[in-house]
Protein backbone atom coordinates (compact mmCIF):
# COMPACT_ATOMS: atom_id res chain seq x y z
CA UNK A 1 0.00 0.00 0.00
CA UNK A 2 2.65 2.45 1.18
CA UNK A 3 5.95 2.41 -1.04
CA UNK A 4 5.93 5.91 -2.04
CA UNK A 5 9.60 5.62 -3.81
CA UNK A 6 9.20 2.47 -6.04
CA UNK A 7 7.68 3.53 -8.88
CA UNK A 8 6.07 -0.19 -9.81
CA UNK A 9 3.79 0.81 -13.10
CA UNK A 10 3.30 3.65 -15.07
CA UNK A 11 3.21 7.41 -13.80
CA UNK A 12 0.25 8.63 -13.31
CA UNK A 13 0.54 11.71 -14.82
CA UNK A 14 3.75 12.73 -16.78
CA UNK A 15 4.31 15.63 -18.43
CA UNK A 16 7.22 15.88 -20.74
CA UNK A 17 9.01 18.88 -22.52
CA UNK A 18 6.33 21.17 -21.48
CA UNK A 19 5.71 24.57 -22.51
CA UNK A 20 3.18 27.04 -21.79
CA UNK A 21 2.61 30.39 -23.41
CA UNK A 22 -0.23 32.94 -22.06
CA UNK A 23 -0.76 35.92 -23.82
CA UNK A 24 2.50 35.39 -26.08
CA UNK A 25 4.74 34.99 -22.96
CA UNK A 26 6.53 31.98 -22.24
CA UNK A 27 5.24 30.98 -18.55
CA UNK A 28 6.18 27.28 -18.11
CA UNK A 29 9.70 26.46 -20.43
CA UNK A 30 10.51 22.20 -20.62
CA UNK A 31 9.28 21.23 -17.71
CA UNK A 32 9.11 17.47 -17.19
CA UNK A 33 7.89 15.45 -14.78
CA UNK A 34 6.72 12.29 -13.56
CA UNK A 35 4.16 11.40 -10.33
CA UNK A 36 4.13 8.11 -9.38
CA UNK A 37 1.55 5.63 -7.22
CA UNK A 38 1.08 7.26 -3.47
CA UNK A 39 3.61 9.83 -3.39
CA UNK A 40 3.50 13.07 -2.31
CA UNK A 41 5.14 15.72 -4.38
CA UNK A 42 5.01 19.54 -3.76
CA UNK A 43 5.83 21.96 -6.99
CA UNK A 44 7.49 24.81 -4.89
CA UNK A 45 8.69 28.11 -6.17
CA UNK A 46 7.96 32.11 -5.37
CA UNK A 47 4.32 33.95 -7.00
CA UNK A 48 4.49 34.11 -10.44
CA UNK A 49 6.79 31.09 -11.23
CA UNK A 50 3.96 28.78 -12.50
CA UNK A 51 3.17 26.49 -10.68
CA UNK A 52 -1.00 27.03 -10.87
CA UNK A 53 -0.29 27.18 -14.31
CA UNK A 54 1.22 23.69 -14.48
CA UNK A 55 -1.26 22.12 -12.47
CA UNK A 56 -3.78 23.59 -14.56
CA UNK A 57 -1.89 22.08 -17.65
CA UNK A 58 -1.46 19.10 -15.81
CA UNK A 59 -4.97 18.57 -15.14
CA UNK A 60 -5.75 19.44 -18.94
CA UNK A 61 -7.14 22.64 -18.42
CA UNK A 62 -4.31 24.46 -20.74
CA UNK A 63 -3.03 23.58 -24.05
CA UNK A 64 0.48 23.29 -23.94
CA UNK A 65 2.48 25.54 -26.88
CA UNK A 66 4.75 22.20 -27.07
CA UNK A 67 5.15 19.33 -25.23
CA UNK A 68 2.72 16.61 -24.02
CA UNK A 69 0.85 16.10 -20.49
CA UNK A 70 -0.54 12.26 -20.06
CA UNK A 71 -2.65 10.95 -17.87
CA UNK A 72 -2.72 7.30 -17.22
CA UNK A 73 -6.22 5.76 -18.93
CA UNK A 74 -9.07 5.73 -16.09
CA UNK A 75 -7.41 8.34 -14.23
CA UNK A 76 -8.99 9.60 -11.68
CA UNK A 77 -8.15 12.81 -10.28
CA UNK A 78 -9.48 14.51 -7.12
CA UNK A 79 -8.85 18.69 -7.29
CA UNK A 80 -8.83 20.94 -4.46
CA UNK A 81 -8.72 24.39 -6.37
CA UNK A 82 -7.08 27.63 -4.58
CA UNK A 83 -9.60 29.44 -4.34
CA UNK A 84 -13.51 28.15 -4.13
CA UNK A 85 -15.66 31.28 -3.68
CA UNK A 86 -19.19 30.46 -3.13
CA UNK A 87 -21.49 33.24 -3.84
CA UNK A 88 -23.55 34.90 -1.39
CA UNK A 89 -25.92 34.54 -3.96
CA UNK A 90 -25.70 30.77 -4.05
CA UNK A 91 -27.31 28.38 -1.37
CA UNK A 92 -24.90 25.59 -0.64
CA UNK A 93 -25.26 23.34 2.19
CA UNK A 94 -21.89 21.04 2.50
CA UNK A 95 -24.03 18.02 2.52
CA UNK A 96 -25.17 19.80 -1.30
CA UNK A 97 -21.69 20.17 -2.34
CA UNK A 98 -20.16 16.49 -1.84
CA UNK A 99 -22.75 15.42 -4.21
CA UNK A 100 -20.95 17.90 -6.80
CA UNK A 101 -20.92 16.59 -9.88
CA UNK A 102 -21.23 12.66 -9.18
CA UNK A 103 -24.60 12.24 -6.62
CA UNK A 104 -23.15 10.38 -3.26
CA UNK A 105 -25.03 8.17 -0.88
CA UNK A 106 -25.32 10.07 2.72
CA UNK A 107 -23.20 6.90 4.36
CA UNK A 108 -20.79 7.92 1.85
CA UNK A 109 -21.04 11.33 2.58
CA UNK A 110 -20.96 11.35 6.25
CA UNK A 111 -17.77 8.84 6.43
CA UNK A 112 -16.05 11.36 4.31
CA UNK A 113 -16.98 13.89 6.77
CA UNK A 114 -15.59 12.15 9.36
CA UNK A 115 -12.56 11.04 7.66
CA UNK A 116 -11.58 14.94 7.16
CA UNK A 117 -12.80 15.19 10.93
CA UNK A 118 -15.46 17.17 10.62
CA UNK A 119 -18.60 14.90 11.25
CA UNK A 120 -20.98 17.42 11.81
CA UNK A 121 -21.29 20.42 9.42
CA UNK A 122 -23.21 18.67 6.87
CA UNK A 123 -25.91 21.09 6.84
CA UNK A 124 -23.82 23.98 7.56
CA UNK A 125 -23.99 26.04 4.03
CA UNK A 126 -20.23 26.69 2.68
CA UNK A 127 -20.34 30.24 3.11
CA UNK A 128 -20.58 29.94 6.60
CA UNK A 129 -17.22 27.85 6.99
CA UNK A 130 -14.07 29.26 7.78
CA UNK A 131 -10.87 29.09 5.78
CA UNK A 132 -9.71 25.67 7.01
CA UNK A 133 -13.25 23.93 7.41
CA UNK A 134 -13.33 24.87 3.83
CA UNK A 135 -10.53 22.92 2.58
CA UNK A 136 -11.30 20.26 4.25
CA UNK A 137 -14.61 20.02 3.05
CA UNK A 138 -12.88 20.63 -0.43
CA UNK A 139 -10.96 17.54 0.71
CA UNK A 140 -13.90 15.44 1.40
CA UNK A 141 -15.46 15.66 -1.75
CA UNK A 142 -12.32 15.04 -3.66
CA UNK A 143 -11.81 12.00 -1.76
CA UNK A 144 -15.57 11.12 -2.34
CA UNK A 145 -14.59 10.23 -6.14
CA UNK A 146 -12.11 7.56 -4.49
CA UNK A 147 -9.17 9.08 -6.83
CA UNK A 148 -6.21 8.32 -7.74
CA UNK A 149 -4.45 11.07 -7.18
CA UNK A 150 -5.10 14.00 -5.37
CA UNK A 151 -4.02 17.58 -6.69
CA UNK A 152 -4.01 20.59 -4.14
CA UNK A 153 -3.43 23.86 -5.39
CA UNK A 154 -1.92 25.90 -2.07
CA UNK A 155 -4.71 24.24 -0.25
CA UNK A 156 -3.66 26.15 3.06
CA UNK A 157 -3.53 29.78 2.15
CA UNK A 158 -5.13 31.43 5.09
CA UNK A 159 -4.48 29.25 7.46
CA UNK A 160 -2.40 29.66 10.68
CA UNK A 161 0.30 27.52 11.54
CA UNK A 162 -0.95 24.94 13.74
CA UNK A 163 -4.15 24.93 11.18
CA UNK A 164 -1.51 24.14 8.37
CA UNK A 165 0.61 21.30 9.96
CA UNK A 166 -2.89 19.93 10.46
CA UNK A 167 -4.30 20.02 7.15
CA UNK A 168 -0.75 18.46 5.58
CA UNK A 169 -0.90 16.20 8.43
CA UNK A 170 -4.14 14.55 7.11
CA UNK A 171 -2.98 14.61 3.71
CA UNK A 172 -0.79 12.16 5.01
CA UNK A 173 -2.82 10.20 6.82
CA UNK A 174 -5.16 9.91 3.86
CA UNK A 175 -2.60 8.92 1.70
CA UNK A 176 -1.43 6.48 4.44
CA UNK A 177 -4.78 4.68 4.05
CA UNK A 178 -5.65 4.84 0.53
CA UNK A 179 -2.17 4.97 -1.48
CA UNK A 180 -3.58 7.99 -2.76
CA UNK A 181 -0.69 10.14 -4.66
CA UNK A 182 -0.33 14.27 -3.88
CA UNK A 183 0.23 16.65 -6.34
CA UNK A 184 0.39 20.24 -4.28
CA UNK A 185 1.63 23.44 -4.89
CA UNK A 186 3.07 25.76 -2.26
CA UNK A 187 5.20 29.15 -1.93
CA UNK A 188 5.51 28.32 1.78
CA UNK A 189 8.32 26.39 2.91
CA UNK A 190 8.59 25.20 6.26
CA UNK A 191 5.46 22.83 6.40
CA UNK A 192 5.37 21.49 2.78
CA UNK A 193 8.86 20.37 2.90
CA UNK A 194 8.96 18.23 5.63
CA UNK A 195 5.34 16.67 4.59
CA UNK A 196 6.32 15.95 1.12
CA UNK A 197 8.55 12.64 -0.71
CA UNK A 198 9.63 14.92 -3.41
CA UNK A 199 10.10 18.25 -3.86
CA UNK A 200 10.23 19.89 -7.40
CA UNK A 201 11.42 23.38 -7.37
CA UNK A 202 10.02 25.90 -10.14
CA UNK A 203 10.35 29.01 -11.44
CA UNK A 204 9.71 29.23 -15.18
CA UNK A 205 11.16 25.96 -15.19
CA UNK A 206 12.14 23.16 -12.99
CA UNK A 207 15.31 24.06 -10.92
CA UNK A 208 15.64 21.34 -8.83
CA UNK A 209 14.48 18.13 -7.92
CA UNK A 210 14.46 15.83 -5.11
CA UNK A 211 13.91 14.86 -1.38
CA UNK A 212 12.87 17.59 0.86
CA UNK A 213 16.55 17.24 2.60
CA UNK A 214 18.41 17.25 -1.03
CA UNK A 215 16.24 20.20 -2.67
CA UNK A 216 16.79 22.49 0.79
CA UNK A 217 20.48 22.46 -0.02
CA UNK A 218 20.75 22.46 -3.44
CA UNK A 219 21.88 25.46 -4.20
CA UNK A 220 19.55 26.69 -7.22
CA UNK A 221 16.42 26.26 -4.14
CA UNK A 222 19.00 28.78 -2.06
CA UNK A 223 19.20 30.96 -4.96
CA UNK A 224 15.57 30.86 -5.41
CA UNK A 225 14.41 31.32 -1.56
CA UNK A 226 17.55 33.04 -0.01
CA UNK A 227 19.65 31.83 2.31
CA UNK A 228 17.35 32.69 5.56
CA UNK A 229 15.54 29.02 4.39
CA UNK A 230 17.81 26.59 6.41
CA UNK A 231 17.16 28.96 9.36
CA UNK A 232 13.29 28.28 8.58
CA UNK A 233 13.12 24.68 8.27
CA UNK A 234 15.61 24.26 11.28
CA UNK A 235 12.55 26.76 13.29
CA UNK A 236 9.97 24.14 12.15
CA UNK A 237 11.75 21.00 13.13
CA UNK A 238 11.06 22.80 16.64
CA UNK A 239 7.80 23.94 16.17
CA UNK A 240 6.58 20.74 14.40
CA UNK A 241 7.08 19.31 18.08
CA UNK A 242 4.31 20.98 19.32
CA UNK A 243 2.26 22.24 16.87
CA UNK A 244 -0.50 20.01 16.50
CA UNK A 245 -0.88 19.70 20.76
CA UNK A 246 -3.30 23.15 20.73
CA UNK A 247 -6.30 21.86 22.16
CA UNK A 248 -6.31 18.82 23.56
CA UNK A 249 -4.44 18.19 26.92
CA UNK A 250 -2.75 21.36 28.27
CA UNK A 251 -5.13 24.00 30.13
CA UNK A 252 -1.71 26.28 30.70
CA UNK A 253 -1.36 29.08 27.43
CA UNK A 254 1.84 28.57 25.24
CA UNK A 255 -0.65 29.95 22.33
CA UNK A 256 1.14 29.86 19.26
CA UNK A 257 4.81 31.23 20.30
CA UNK A 258 7.05 29.40 18.59
CA UNK A 259 10.15 30.68 19.23
CA UNK A 260 12.40 28.35 19.24
CA UNK A 261 14.14 28.39 22.80
CA UNK A 262 10.47 27.63 24.23
CA UNK A 263 10.11 24.40 23.02
CA UNK A 264 11.58 22.56 26.07
CA UNK A 265 8.65 21.13 28.07
CA UNK A 266 6.33 21.16 25.53
CA UNK A 267 7.08 17.96 23.44
CA UNK A 268 4.79 15.38 24.52
CA UNK A 269 6.14 12.50 22.73
CA UNK A 270 4.41 12.41 19.64
CA UNK A 271 6.22 10.90 16.91
CA UNK A 272 5.80 13.57 14.26
CA UNK A 273 10.04 13.58 14.05
CA UNK A 274 8.72 11.19 11.21
CA UNK A 275 7.84 13.89 9.01
CA UNK A 276 11.24 15.49 8.34
CA UNK A 277 12.81 11.90 7.55
CA UNK A 278 10.22 10.53 5.44
CA UNK A 279 12.64 10.57 2.33
CA UNK A 280 14.23 7.58 3.73
CA UNK A 281 11.58 5.24 4.43
CA UNK A 282 8.10 4.99 5.59
CA UNK A 283 6.76 1.54 6.61
CA UNK B 1 -86.55 25.36 -19.05
CA UNK B 2 -85.25 24.96 -22.46
CA UNK B 3 -83.71 28.80 -22.56
CA UNK B 4 -81.83 28.08 -19.59
CA UNK B 5 -80.39 25.16 -21.45
CA UNK B 6 -79.38 26.88 -24.18
CA UNK B 7 -77.63 29.92 -22.37
CA UNK B 8 -76.28 27.20 -20.07
CA UNK B 9 -74.68 25.34 -22.71
CA UNK B 10 -73.49 28.96 -24.34
CA UNK B 11 -72.42 29.79 -21.01
CA UNK B 12 -70.35 26.94 -20.84
CA UNK B 13 -68.57 27.02 -23.88
CA UNK B 14 -67.93 30.71 -23.85
CA UNK B 15 -65.70 30.07 -20.86
CA UNK B 16 -64.13 26.70 -21.96
CA UNK B 17 -60.79 27.11 -19.97
CA UNK B 18 -58.36 28.80 -22.72
CA UNK B 19 -61.44 31.02 -24.52
CA UNK B 20 -60.60 33.34 -21.55
CA UNK B 21 -58.10 35.80 -21.74
CA UNK B 22 -57.19 36.10 -18.26
CA UNK B 23 -56.80 32.61 -18.05
CA UNK B 24 -54.53 32.44 -20.80
CA UNK B 25 -52.55 35.23 -19.60
CA UNK B 26 -52.43 33.31 -16.10
CA UNK B 27 -51.22 30.16 -18.12
CA UNK B 28 -48.51 32.06 -19.63
CA UNK B 29 -47.08 33.77 -16.99
CA UNK B 30 -47.00 30.62 -14.99
CA UNK B 31 -45.85 28.71 -17.70
CA UNK B 32 -42.64 30.94 -18.18
CA UNK B 33 -42.19 31.11 -14.37
CA UNK B 34 -41.10 27.47 -14.57
CA UNK B 35 -38.47 27.99 -16.98
CA UNK B 36 -37.49 31.61 -15.26
CA UNK B 37 -37.15 29.76 -11.63
CA UNK B 38 -34.22 27.73 -12.39
CA UNK B 39 -32.53 29.22 -15.24
CA UNK B 40 -32.63 33.20 -13.40
CA UNK B 41 -31.12 30.97 -10.25
CA UNK B 42 -28.44 30.46 -12.73
CA UNK B 43 -28.44 34.08 -13.99
CA UNK B 44 -27.97 35.44 -10.71
CA UNK B 45 -25.08 32.98 -9.24
CA UNK B 46 -23.04 33.54 -12.21
CA UNK B 47 -24.10 37.31 -11.88
CA UNK B 48 -25.40 37.36 -15.46
CA UNK B 49 -27.98 39.91 -15.20
CA UNK B 50 -26.74 42.06 -17.65
CA UNK B 51 -25.96 38.89 -20.47
CA UNK B 52 -29.64 38.59 -19.66
CA UNK B 53 -30.44 42.06 -20.64
CA UNK B 54 -28.49 41.69 -23.82
CA UNK B 55 -29.88 38.75 -24.99
CA UNK B 56 -33.32 40.22 -24.47
CA UNK B 57 -32.88 43.46 -25.72
CA UNK B 58 -31.32 42.03 -28.80
CA UNK B 59 -35.22 39.96 -29.60
CA UNK B 60 -36.60 43.62 -30.41
CA UNK B 61 -34.31 43.97 -33.45
CA UNK B 62 -35.57 39.99 -34.19
CA UNK B 63 -39.08 41.08 -34.09
CA UNK B 64 -37.97 44.38 -36.24
CA UNK B 65 -36.24 41.85 -39.46
CA UNK B 66 -39.41 39.11 -38.83
CA UNK B 67 -41.80 41.89 -39.84
CA UNK B 68 -39.81 43.17 -42.29
CA UNK B 69 -39.46 39.35 -43.94
CA UNK B 70 -42.66 38.16 -43.17
CA UNK B 71 -41.28 35.36 -41.17
CA UNK B 72 -42.54 34.56 -37.95
CA UNK B 73 -41.99 36.74 -34.84
CA UNK B 74 -40.81 33.98 -32.81
CA UNK B 75 -38.51 32.78 -35.40
CA UNK B 76 -36.86 36.52 -35.61
CA UNK B 77 -36.35 37.07 -31.49
CA UNK B 78 -35.08 33.22 -31.11
CA UNK B 79 -32.28 33.53 -34.29
CA UNK B 80 -31.11 37.29 -32.98
CA UNK B 81 -31.30 36.11 -29.03
CA UNK B 82 -29.49 33.15 -30.03
CA UNK B 83 -26.84 35.02 -32.37
CA UNK B 84 -26.32 37.88 -29.29
CA UNK B 85 -26.13 35.22 -26.93
CA UNK B 86 -23.19 33.65 -29.07
CA UNK B 87 -21.54 36.46 -29.20
CA UNK B 88 -21.78 37.53 -25.92
CA UNK B 89 -20.29 34.41 -24.61
CA UNK B 90 -17.32 34.11 -27.08
CA UNK B 91 -16.21 37.55 -25.93
CA UNK B 92 -16.34 36.94 -22.56
CA UNK B 93 -14.16 33.47 -23.20
CA UNK B 94 -11.69 35.91 -24.75
CA UNK B 95 -11.46 37.70 -21.97
CA UNK B 96 -13.15 40.86 -22.96
CA UNK B 97 -14.15 43.39 -20.21
CA UNK B 98 -18.03 42.11 -19.66
CA UNK B 99 -19.23 45.00 -17.81
CA UNK B 100 -18.66 47.65 -20.79
CA UNK B 101 -18.80 45.04 -23.89
CA UNK B 102 -22.39 43.87 -22.38
CA UNK B 103 -23.37 47.42 -22.00
CA UNK B 104 -22.53 48.64 -25.67
CA UNK B 105 -23.88 45.20 -26.58
CA UNK B 106 -27.46 45.46 -24.79
CA UNK B 107 -28.29 49.74 -25.48
CA UNK B 108 -26.95 49.16 -29.18
CA UNK B 109 -29.17 46.12 -29.82
CA UNK B 110 -31.62 47.66 -27.88
CA UNK B 111 -31.75 51.15 -30.27
CA UNK B 112 -31.12 49.40 -33.25
CA UNK B 113 -33.81 46.88 -32.80
CA UNK B 114 -36.17 49.82 -32.54
CA UNK B 115 -34.67 52.15 -35.15
CA UNK B 116 -35.00 49.36 -37.77
CA UNK B 117 -39.37 48.73 -36.00
CA UNK B 118 -39.58 51.73 -36.94
CA UNK B 119 -39.09 51.54 -40.61
CA UNK B 120 -41.46 48.42 -40.49
CA UNK B 121 -44.88 49.82 -41.61
CA UNK B 122 -47.63 49.52 -39.11
CA UNK B 123 -45.33 48.23 -36.16
CA UNK B 124 -44.50 51.26 -34.78
CA UNK B 125 -48.09 50.96 -33.32
CA UNK B 126 -47.65 47.58 -31.13
CA UNK B 127 -43.88 48.78 -30.10
CA UNK B 128 -44.64 48.58 -26.53
CA UNK B 129 -46.30 45.49 -26.39
CA UNK B 130 -42.77 44.21 -27.96
CA UNK B 131 -41.11 46.21 -25.24
CA UNK B 132 -43.50 45.81 -22.35
CA UNK B 133 -45.08 42.28 -23.65
CA UNK B 134 -48.95 41.82 -24.10
CA UNK B 135 -49.77 38.94 -21.99
CA UNK B 136 -53.52 39.75 -21.98
CA UNK B 137 -53.71 39.29 -25.96
CA UNK B 138 -51.49 35.82 -25.59
CA UNK B 139 -53.55 33.16 -27.96
CA UNK B 140 -53.71 29.19 -27.61
CA UNK B 141 -51.01 28.77 -30.33
CA UNK B 142 -48.53 31.26 -28.30
CA UNK B 143 -49.93 29.31 -25.04
CA UNK B 144 -48.54 26.19 -26.73
CA UNK B 145 -45.36 28.15 -27.80
CA UNK B 146 -44.92 29.76 -24.32
CA UNK B 147 -45.06 26.06 -22.44
CA UNK B 148 -43.15 24.26 -25.14
CA UNK B 149 -40.22 26.54 -25.02
CA UNK B 150 -40.15 26.54 -21.14
CA UNK B 151 -40.38 22.26 -21.03
CA UNK B 152 -37.75 22.62 -23.27
CA UNK B 153 -35.64 24.84 -21.20
CA UNK B 154 -36.55 23.14 -18.20
CA UNK B 155 -35.31 19.84 -19.56
CA UNK B 156 -32.18 20.69 -20.47
CA UNK B 157 -31.40 22.40 -17.13
CA UNK B 158 -32.63 19.41 -15.36
CA UNK B 159 -30.97 17.06 -17.94
CA UNK B 160 -27.16 19.19 -17.21
CA UNK B 161 -28.11 20.15 -13.32
CA UNK B 162 -25.41 18.69 -11.80
CA UNK B 163 -22.34 19.35 -14.16
CA UNK B 164 -23.94 23.56 -14.35
CA UNK B 165 -23.96 23.79 -10.84
CA UNK B 166 -20.03 22.18 -10.65
CA UNK B 167 -18.85 24.47 -13.29
CA UNK B 168 -20.73 27.22 -11.49
CA UNK B 169 -19.06 26.86 -8.61
CA UNK B 170 -15.51 26.59 -9.94
CA UNK B 171 -14.45 25.70 -13.73
CA UNK B 172 -11.54 24.15 -12.86
CA UNK B 173 -13.23 21.75 -10.40
CA UNK B 174 -15.64 21.21 -12.89
CA UNK B 175 -12.82 20.56 -15.92
CA UNK B 176 -10.71 18.28 -13.20
CA UNK B 177 -14.05 16.41 -13.03
CA UNK B 178 -13.96 15.34 -16.76
CA UNK B 179 -16.65 17.99 -17.27
CA UNK B 180 -16.66 21.15 -20.38
CA UNK B 181 -17.24 24.21 -19.08
CA UNK B 182 -17.95 25.67 -22.30
CA UNK B 183 -20.33 23.06 -22.91
CA UNK B 184 -22.10 23.63 -20.07
CA UNK B 185 -22.04 27.69 -20.59
CA UNK B 186 -23.40 26.96 -24.23
CA UNK B 187 -26.49 25.68 -22.57
CA UNK B 188 -27.05 28.25 -20.43
CA UNK B 189 -26.89 30.41 -23.71
CA UNK B 190 -29.13 28.32 -25.54
CA UNK B 191 -31.66 28.39 -22.24
CA UNK B 192 -31.98 31.90 -22.28
CA UNK B 193 -32.28 32.43 -26.03
CA UNK B 194 -35.45 30.29 -25.89
CA UNK B 195 -36.38 32.30 -22.32
CA UNK B 196 -36.08 35.29 -24.48
CA UNK B 197 -37.83 34.52 -27.58
CA UNK B 198 -40.76 33.20 -25.02
CA UNK B 199 -40.86 35.88 -22.67
CA UNK B 200 -40.87 38.86 -25.05
CA UNK B 201 -44.76 38.22 -25.44
CA UNK B 202 -45.45 38.06 -21.64
CA UNK B 203 -43.38 40.56 -19.82
CA UNK B 204 -41.47 42.29 -23.09
CA UNK B 205 -38.16 42.77 -24.15
CA UNK B 206 -36.82 45.00 -21.52
CA UNK B 207 -38.70 43.54 -18.33
CA UNK B 208 -37.75 39.83 -19.49
CA UNK B 209 -34.11 40.36 -17.43
CA UNK B 210 -36.01 40.99 -14.81
CA UNK B 211 -38.55 38.25 -14.83
CA UNK B 212 -35.35 36.06 -14.44
CA UNK B 213 -33.65 37.57 -11.61
CA UNK B 214 -36.09 39.25 -9.03
CA UNK B 215 -37.46 36.16 -8.23
CA UNK B 216 -34.73 34.28 -7.95
CA UNK B 217 -33.34 37.12 -5.55
CA UNK B 218 -36.26 37.06 -3.46
CA UNK B 219 -35.82 32.84 -2.77
CA UNK B 220 -32.21 33.10 -2.26
CA UNK B 221 -32.96 34.42 1.35
CA UNK B 222 -35.34 31.50 1.54
CA UNK B 223 -33.63 28.37 0.05
CA UNK B 224 -30.68 26.22 1.85
CA UNK B 225 -30.42 24.02 -1.40
CA UNK B 226 -29.50 24.99 -4.95
CA UNK B 227 -32.70 23.22 -5.97
CA UNK B 228 -34.68 24.90 -3.15
CA UNK B 229 -33.90 28.70 -4.59
CA UNK B 230 -34.93 27.16 -8.21
CA UNK B 231 -37.99 25.80 -7.21
CA UNK B 232 -38.69 28.91 -4.93
CA UNK B 233 -37.63 31.08 -7.75
CA UNK B 234 -40.64 29.33 -9.93
CA UNK B 235 -42.82 29.54 -7.43
CA UNK B 236 -42.34 33.41 -6.88
CA UNK B 237 -42.91 34.00 -10.51
CA UNK B 238 -45.63 32.38 -10.89
CA UNK B 239 -47.03 34.33 -7.96
CA UNK B 240 -45.96 37.04 -9.42
CA UNK B 241 -47.54 36.66 -11.92
CA UNK B 242 -50.83 35.87 -10.60
CA UNK B 243 -50.67 38.64 -8.74
CA UNK B 244 -49.60 40.92 -11.25
CA UNK B 245 -52.57 40.10 -13.77
CA UNK B 246 -55.06 40.76 -10.62
CA UNK B 247 -53.28 44.59 -10.20
CA UNK B 248 -53.68 44.88 -13.76
CA UNK B 249 -57.32 43.76 -13.50
CA UNK B 250 -58.21 45.92 -10.81
CA UNK B 251 -56.47 49.01 -11.48
CA UNK B 252 -55.92 48.92 -15.21
CA UNK B 253 -52.26 48.76 -15.40
CA UNK B 254 -49.95 47.52 -17.75
CA UNK B 255 -49.65 43.82 -17.14
CA UNK B 256 -46.32 43.26 -18.13
CA UNK B 257 -44.54 45.88 -15.75
CA UNK B 258 -47.59 44.99 -12.86
CA UNK B 259 -46.06 41.42 -12.79
CA UNK B 260 -42.53 42.85 -12.35
CA UNK B 261 -43.95 44.72 -10.04
CA UNK B 262 -45.46 42.27 -7.88
CA UNK B 263 -42.30 40.38 -7.87
CA UNK B 264 -40.41 43.14 -6.03
CA UNK B 265 -43.26 43.32 -4.04
CA UNK B 266 -42.32 39.46 -2.92
CA UNK B 267 -38.61 40.17 -3.07
CA UNK B 268 -38.83 43.06 -0.46
CA UNK B 269 -41.01 41.52 1.54
CA UNK B 270 -38.40 38.24 1.27
CA UNK B 271 -34.97 40.56 1.98
CA UNK B 272 -36.51 42.24 5.54
CA UNK B 273 -37.98 38.79 6.13
CA UNK B 274 -34.38 37.23 6.01
CA UNK B 275 -33.11 40.67 7.49
CA UNK B 276 -35.56 39.57 10.80
CA UNK B 277 -34.55 36.02 10.81
CA UNK B 278 -30.94 37.14 11.19
CA UNK B 279 -31.16 40.30 13.18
Amino acid sequence: MNAPLRPAVAPLITAENLTIRMDGQEVLTNVSLAIQRAEIVTILGPNGSGKSTLLRALLGILRPASGTVTQRPGLVIGYVPQKLAVDRTLPMTVRRFLSLPVRVTDTDAASALIRVGMPDVAQRQMADLSGGQFQRILLARALLARPDILILDEPTQGLDQPGEAAFYRLIEEVRRETGVAVLMVSHDLHVVMAASDRVICLNGHVCCEGTPRVVSNAPEYRALFGLGTQGALALYQHVHDHSHDHGHHHGHDHGHDHSPHDHHGHDHGHDHGHHLHKDHDHA
Amino acid sequence: MITGMITGTTFTKTTTMLDDFLIRAALAGVGLALATGPLGSFVVWRRMAYFGDATAHAAILGVALALATDLPVVAGTLTVALAMAVTVSTLAARGWAMDTTLGVLAHSALALGLVAVSFVPGARTDLSAWLFGDILAVSRGDLAFIWGGAALVLALLVWRWQALLTATLNEDLAHASGLNPARERLVLTLALAVVVAVAIKVVGALLIAAMLIIPAAAARGLARTPEGMAMMASVIGAAATLGGLQLSLWQDTPAGPSIITAAAVIFALSASLGRMRRG
